[in-house]
């Protein structure tokens, strides 16, 4: 879906072996894979049905009401979606860049650095895609168990709308990774992602913070992320959705393009 | 066309081909009793080489009649290559031939690396001309890169990938299909000897073993242009003369070899023309015997003198008793070298004159005469 937006397939072909690359290496530790699915799950228990429970209805804004656990479930899929992008492309990246030297061997085939750079977005949504159906068909199921933590059809548009979160931030964390020079680095990425898990509407509606914070949460990434899932997920879609969607689009797209710049930069010297 | 992936490898597959195990067997021997006899056949030899290619022969064709033919791999002018205020290549000019071996040699920090990296399109140039199969590489990067197979001066082995994926992934990346990536990766495992560690973990090979697996993974999509990078620094003897032989043999099916090395005697057993680089500048440029008939004489006499035996005789001294013995005399802290048409004559010249070294060579003169000759003793880092 998301493939057949960037480009045509024939373009992403190319791409595709660096998503090939990851799988081989990937084939014999499928564990690691599948540890980062039950993650956003136990949040959901923790807190959604944990918490949840001490907690009453939380409201929506537009008049429309939902219970914790239906509150936060659609922000778990966009943290997850993004925690997912953010790792993989910051410390697996990273790793490959400076110390693998796989892109160091990879400039003396055809390939570009943009086939790189798609390559591993791909790769990172399509490992952020194995949880975002799994969450869902877990949401899904509570859902027709009568929790009402999928109230409506459109929350099967989660899925896309999760790649879309995923595409934002894979884009951007390789852009950002490129700029990065030793491991210690990454303590400030994580100064800048830990907030946005916490505070980005995910847990709690930004009613509670003054109007300008209000306005400074709805300019993160994430905030947009979940605004978009939430919708859709309880069934309550408005116009705004369109600048979520086009917002991590954009972010995502100018992260590649700044990604394959810095690539030049740093392995065609 | 010289240098067609198609053809030429086309008849390594063959079922003549000297690769195939059962007949390898059978050659061995004979190859190494030949190995010797190779170096004197060198000139013949490069003729045969340059010349074109149909099926399993090679036949030599008048330069004047195939222009096309003759025109070369590589072709560099006035090649500029700074970083910032650095100039690490300053303006050189060479052409590499298709079937010719061609080295770059010289110490440390000549330029030879950053040269390889700009034909291997991975460098933009700075300024000058430079062509690879008649392409730019700023512009037609991909398409060169194609046809190129290219062995780094540092193993970029994929690390989490077995011996064989990493040439399977290779082969993809430049667009075999899996099946097709896999035959070869096949037929070039065992090409260097590695079939047996197919299946292990890269990082565990010894240095020898990843180079051998570079070589590989640079032949996957069977190149006509061969770029080294110092192939055999590091390695022990038997594993530089397995490389070697393997690269001959490349050499032999018509793959035009470039490769850089500050081993001497490695640019004479593998290169039919090379040139000599210092401080970013090609200082010297021929066939290994020219260099050395040019550069040097004949033979070295080489006195070495225990301090002790000599206490009365300064080092000035020393040199001064044998000025006239040969064309040059070089002076080093505990030996003295002749160089010299006649290194007996010389020898016995020398006594004469009441000389009395705790040791006496006499030695053909080598590149290595030649390259410390042209780019000096002392360390230039």
């Amino acid at each position: 879906m998301l493939a057949v937006r960037i480009s045509p397939p024939r373009i992403l072909s190319r791409p595709a072996l660096i998503v090939q690359r990851n799988m081989l290496v990937y084939r014999h530790s499928s564990m690691v894979i599948i540890s980062g699915f039950f993650e956003p799950l136990f949040y959901l228990f923790s807190m959604g049905f944990g918490v949840g429970s001490l907690i009453g209805n939380v409201s929506l804004g537009n008049g429309t009401s939902v219970s914790y656990a239906v509150f936060v479930a659609p922000a778990l899929l966009a943290s997850a979606a993004m925690n997912g992008a953010i790792y993989e492309t910051s410390n697996n990246f990273f790793y490959k860049l400076k110390y693998a030297k796989l892109y160091d061997a990879i400039i003396s085939t055809p390939m570009s650095l943009t086939d790189v750079a798609r390559g591993e977005v791909m790769w990172a949504l399509l490992r952020g895609s194995l949880y975002a159906i799994g969450f869902l068909a877990v949401i899904a199921i509570l859902g027709l168990a009568g929790t009402g933590l999928m109230s409506s059809p459109l929350g099967l548009l989660a899925f896309p709308a999760s790649m879309i979160v995923g595409y934002g931030f894979a884009g951007a964390g390789l852009a950002a990774t490129t700029f990065v020079r030793k491991w210690r680095d990454f303590d400030y990425l994580q100064l800048a992602i830990m907030p946005m898990f916490l505070f980005s509407g995910t847990f709690y509606p930004i009613d509670a913070y003054p109007p300008a914070l209000q306005v400074f949460v709805q300019c993160t990434p994430l905030y947009r992320g979940v605004h978009l899932i939430r919708a859709l997920t309880t069934g309550t879609p408005d116009p705004v959705l369109l600048i979520d969607v086009v917002y991590l689009l954009a972010m995502g797209t100018i992260g590649l393009a700044i990604t394959s710049r810095r690539l030049g930069k740093l392995l065609l010297s | 066309m010289i240098g067609a992936p198609e053809g030429l490898w086309a008849t390594a597959r063959s079922s003549h081909d000297p690769w195939r195990p059962a007949e390898r067997r059978r050659e061995r021997p004979e190859r190494r009793r030949e190995r010797p006899e190779r170096r004197r056949e060198r000139p013949e030899r490069r003729r045969v080489a340059s010349g074109v290619q149909t099926g399993r022969r090679r036949y030599h064709r008048n330069v004047a009649d195939t222009p096309e033919l003759q025109a070369p791999l590589i072709h560099a002018r006035g090649l500029t290559k700074c970083f910032g205020t650095f100039t690490a290549v300053d303006g050189i000019d060479f052409d590499v031939a298709p079937g010719e071996a061609f080295g770059f040699l010289g110490p440390n920090g000549a330029g030879k690396t950053s040269t390889m990296r700009m034909i291997g399109t991975v460098s933009p140039v700075t300024s000058g001309e430079l062509t690879v199969f008649g392409l730019d590489p700023a512009r037609d990067g991909a398409r060169i890169r194609a046809r190129l197979g290219v062995v780094p001066q540092a193993d970029t082995l994929d690390n989490e990938l077995s011996v064989l994926e990493n040439l399977l992934i290779y082969g993809r990346y430049f667009g075999l299909s899996w099946s097709e990536s896999r035959r070869r990766a096949k037929e070039l495992l065992e090409f260097v000897q590695l079939t047996e560690r197919s299946n292990d973990k890269v990082e565990p090979l010894s240095g020898g073993m990843k180079r051998r697996l570079v070589i590989a993974r640079s032949l996957i999509n069977e190149p006509s242009l061969l770029l080294l990078d110092e192939p055999t620094t590091g390695l022990d003897p038997q594993a530089r003369h397995l490389l070697w032989d393997r690269l001959y043999r490349l050499k032999q099916r018509g793959v035009t070899l470039c490769l850089t090395t500050h081993y001497m005697d490695e640019a004479e057993q593998l290169c039919d023309r090379l040139v000599v680089m210092d401080q970013a500048k090609i200082v010297a440029e021929g066939s290994p015997r020219q260099l050395i008939d040019k550069y040097v004489t004949k033979e070295v006499l080489e006195l070495r003198f225990n301090r002790a035996d000599n206490e009365t005789d300064d080092s000035a001294h020393l040199g001064n008793r044998l000025e006239g013995l040969a064309e040059r005399v070089e002076q080093l802290p505990d030996r003295v070298l002749a160089y010299t048409a006649d290194g007996e004559a010389a020898s016995a010249k020398a006594h004469e004159r009441g000389l009395r070294p705790a040791s006496v060579l006499v030695r053909r003169s080598s590149l290595e005469d030649v390259f410390l000759r042209l780019t000096g003793r002392s360390l230039v880092e």
